[in-house]
């Protein structure tokens, strides 16, 4: 019974005799070496799990629409699963053994783990395109709101251009002040030490649970209070909301950097300042990129700490000391809750284009913590400095650097019978 | 090498911001100095660790430190460049004098002690954000020495080192992407870049293929002769092979550790007046 299956097996030697044909060469007299790759998910096996998906479906649709009066796409899903992993692993309990049975398993539970994790952030992606990118015209961007009309016909919607260049002044002005403030954070608290290391690293973390909207209040009572509203109050809270994000990457980035180079660095001679400027911050150097920016990330799209420092602004003003500022996501979150269609879109289109912000910082996150190296011609050798602050566990932010292959699969025992080279039973 | 620092002559000391003493240290050519630990004893917190070494590492000779785990070879060693001292618990009492200055005398800087006794480690750590090139001049680099003929330097520390003719088309790629072996030749050609007077190696083959062991073995042969090394290892065949003199560590039953017997090695080896050496070194504990 298990026989019947193989043909659709590749034969693996054919590959070979195939190669040899092609390079004109005499087919060796030997016997052409048959190549096993026992790791390999062959089309076979696809062929397998497409038939168990769709005999499964098939099962609890007759279950489901004909036999029963249920209905709704959620329980369909939630029904055809369970019954997908039974049928699976009893097909391949038949065609392999347990071994094989239980990998497969295992491994489509976890595969659907990661798609069930991917599903919000695509929907979300679509449901902000699609509310959003009707107005996303170069109109809306190079317009503010000043003489825009709140009438529901109204022609003129207004645009988003001075949102966008509020939010992008105060997060420079945010990074300007945070990042310093952070890495040094970080360095003290990894690097540096001392009595105060626990102290603040408790503060740290604290900073981190904090909510916004306190940041927020806190800039209102220290400095809005004195001195009005602006872009650079906004900018303070944003500072605050950054900082913890980015010392607390850094500090994992630290401390995955292998205490030999900094005892190599101590050995010839090197002052403290000397072995974190040349030698741990290089080393951590495309982690150290990515935390700086994902931080970053997290502060464009705050709204809360903006509300109390920035007051929100209709017309541009370009100057962040002095006048209410608007920014993208407070612009998003106040016309959202406007009675008028047109306005509301206007609301999309910010959300949209602050979206398209983040995700431009985390593309240009990933370039360049995987392209620094190569832009001197060292593309090979990232991976070996890599490999200093890769097998250390426990660093969330390294992980990005891996790609975005996510290992699925589970180790399956090598030793085990290869499923195409088994005996039928 | 004779400047100074903090207006105090001191015959270790030399200011790394004076370009001419730096080049003089580069340019003559042997600058090994004799190292002698006297009355050194070592204690992690309260536990003591090292009692009592007394030992001559002599001039342009090799030093082999041998004994079991745990019987503080590696901490005399890191004593010896004041390594010792960046853990938080370590303490020491005794002298260590090098061509008769004392390491430890509170005039002295870590750093510049640090830069006259270079040390490699058990396991390869070139810099790897690093070219080849900038692992072998960051000794000069992290002292501010300048030097117009850095090339020069590179090639002369590799070539010592028995790694110029294979990275001489690689000085630009990064240290990490050599081999094991070739990094391990790369971290002896950074130490010896800054010229130190004493070479300090802890184990610098147990991570290594025979191969490359039989390398850095040949390499340390060839150091010897303007560099005083001191090598720990667990390797009896590599002490024979390369070193003049041996010391023979040990610590029984949580004591501290303790050096049984030293001497040349040929002695250590064939007629040690230790019963304890005799087993140790013909593998019967250990």
């Amino acid at each position: 019974m298990t026989t019947e299956l193989d043909p659709l097996a590749t034969p693996s030697g054919l590959d070979d005799v195939l190669d040899d044909l092609a390079d004109g060469a005499p087919a060796p007299v030997a016997r052409p070496l048959k190549r096993i790759k026992p790791r390999e998910f062959k089309p076979s096996d696809v062929g397998v799990l497409a038939l168990t998906a769709a005999s499964s479906f098939s099962i609890i649709w007759i279950l489901f629409t004909q036999l029963t009066l249920l209905s709704g796409p959620l329980g369909f899903v939630v029904m055809w699963l369970p019954v997908f992993l039974a049928l699976y692993w009893f097909v391949n309990r038949q065609l392999f053994n347990r071994q094989v049975a239980v990998d497969r398993v295992i491994g489509s539970i976890v595969t659907m783990g990661a798609i069930l994790m991917m599903t919000p952030l695509v929907l979300l992606t679509i449901f902000v395109f699609q509310r959003g990118l009707p107005q996303l015209t170069w109109h809306a961007l190079t317009h503010t709101q000043q003489g825009a009309l709140y009438t529901p016909n109204s022609k003129n919607i207004g645009g988003v251009e001075h949102a966008l260049v509020g939010t992008i002044e105060q997060v420079l002005i945010a990074a300007v002040i945070g990042i310093p403030a952070a890495v040094l954070t970080a360095i003290f608290i990894n690097e540096v030490g001392g009595r105060f290391t626990k102290s603040v690293r408790t503060i740290v973390t604290a900073m981190s649970g904090t909510p916004a909207i306190v940041a927020g209040i806190f800039i209102y009572s220290v400095w809005v209070i004195h001195f009005h509203y602006s872009g650079f109050a906004g900018a303070l809270a944003l500072a605050i909301i950054l900082l913890p994000t980015i010392t607390r990457g850094t500090e994992e980035v630290l401390k995955v950097v292998h205490n030999d180079l900094r005892e190599a660095s101590v050995a010839l001679a090197a002052p403290e300042w000397r072995t974190v400027w040349s030698v741990v911050l290089p080393t951590a150097r495309s982690g150290l990129i990515t935390s700086i920016l994902l931080g970053i990330a997290v502060a464009i799209g705050e709204t809360a700490p903006l509300i109390m420092t920035i007051f929100g602004s209709s017309v541009m003003n370009t100057n962040p000391f002095s006048q209410p500022q608007s920014a993208l996501s407070l612009l998003a979150y106040r016309q959202i809750k406007l009675p008028i269609k047109s306005q509301i879109e206007l609301g999309y289109t910010s959300a949209l284009v602050l979206f398209i912000m983040v995700f431009a910082v985390f593309i240009l996150a990933r370039l360049l913590s995987s392209g620094l190296g190569r832009k001197s011609g060292r593309s090979s050798s990232r991976r070996s400095a890599l490999s200093y602050v890769r097998w250390t566990p426990g660093s969330a932010i390294e992980q990005e650097d891996q790609g975005p292959e996510t290992e699925i699969e589970l180790e399956m025992d090598p030793f085990g019978p290869d499923p195409g080279e088994r005996e039928p039973r | 090498m004779t400047t100074q620092i903090d207006g105090e002559d001191h015959k270790l000391v030399a200011t790394s911001h004076d370009p001419s003493v730096a080049e003089s240290l580069r340019v003559d050519g042997v600058t090994a100095a004799e190292i002698e630990a006297k009355g050194v004893h070592a204690w992690f917190g309260e536990r003591m660790v090292l009692e009592d070494i007394n030992l001559v590492m002599e001039r342009t000779r090799v030093t082999a430190l041998i004994g079991p785990s745990g019987c503080g070879k590696s901490t005399f060693l890191r004593i010896l460049n004041r390594m010792h001292e960046i853990v938080p618990s370590a303490s020491l009492a005794g002298q260590v004098e090098l061509d008769g200055d004392d390491i430890y005398d509170p005039n002295q800087r870590a750093a510049t002690v640090r830069r006259h006794i270079g040390m490699v480690f058990q396991r390869p750590n070139p810099f790897p954000a690093m070219t080849v090139k900038d692992n072998v001049l960051a000794g000069l680099r992290f002292n501010r020495i300048r030097s117009n003929r850095k090339d020069e330097i590179v090639e002369e520390a590799l070539t010592k080192a028995g790694l110029w003719s294979e990275v001489r088309d690689r000085l630009g790629n990064l240290g990490g992407a050599l081999s094991g072996g070739q990094q391990q030749r790369l971290c002896i050609a950074r130490a010896l870049a800054v010229k130190p007077a004493v070479l300090l190696m802890d184990e610098p083959c147990s991570a290594l293929d025979p191969g490359s062991t039989l390398r850095i073995e040949q390499t340390v042969k060839e150091i010897a002769d303007e560099v005083t090394v001191v090598i720990v290892t667990h390797n009896m065949q590599q002490a024979l092979r390369v070193s003049d003199k041996t010391a023979f560590f040990l610590a029984q039953d949580g004591n501290p550790g303790y050096i049984v017997e030293a001497g040349p090695t040929t002695q250590i080896f064939e007629s040690p007046s230790d019963p304890r050496t005799a087993d140790y070194v013909n593998g019967r504990f250990g």
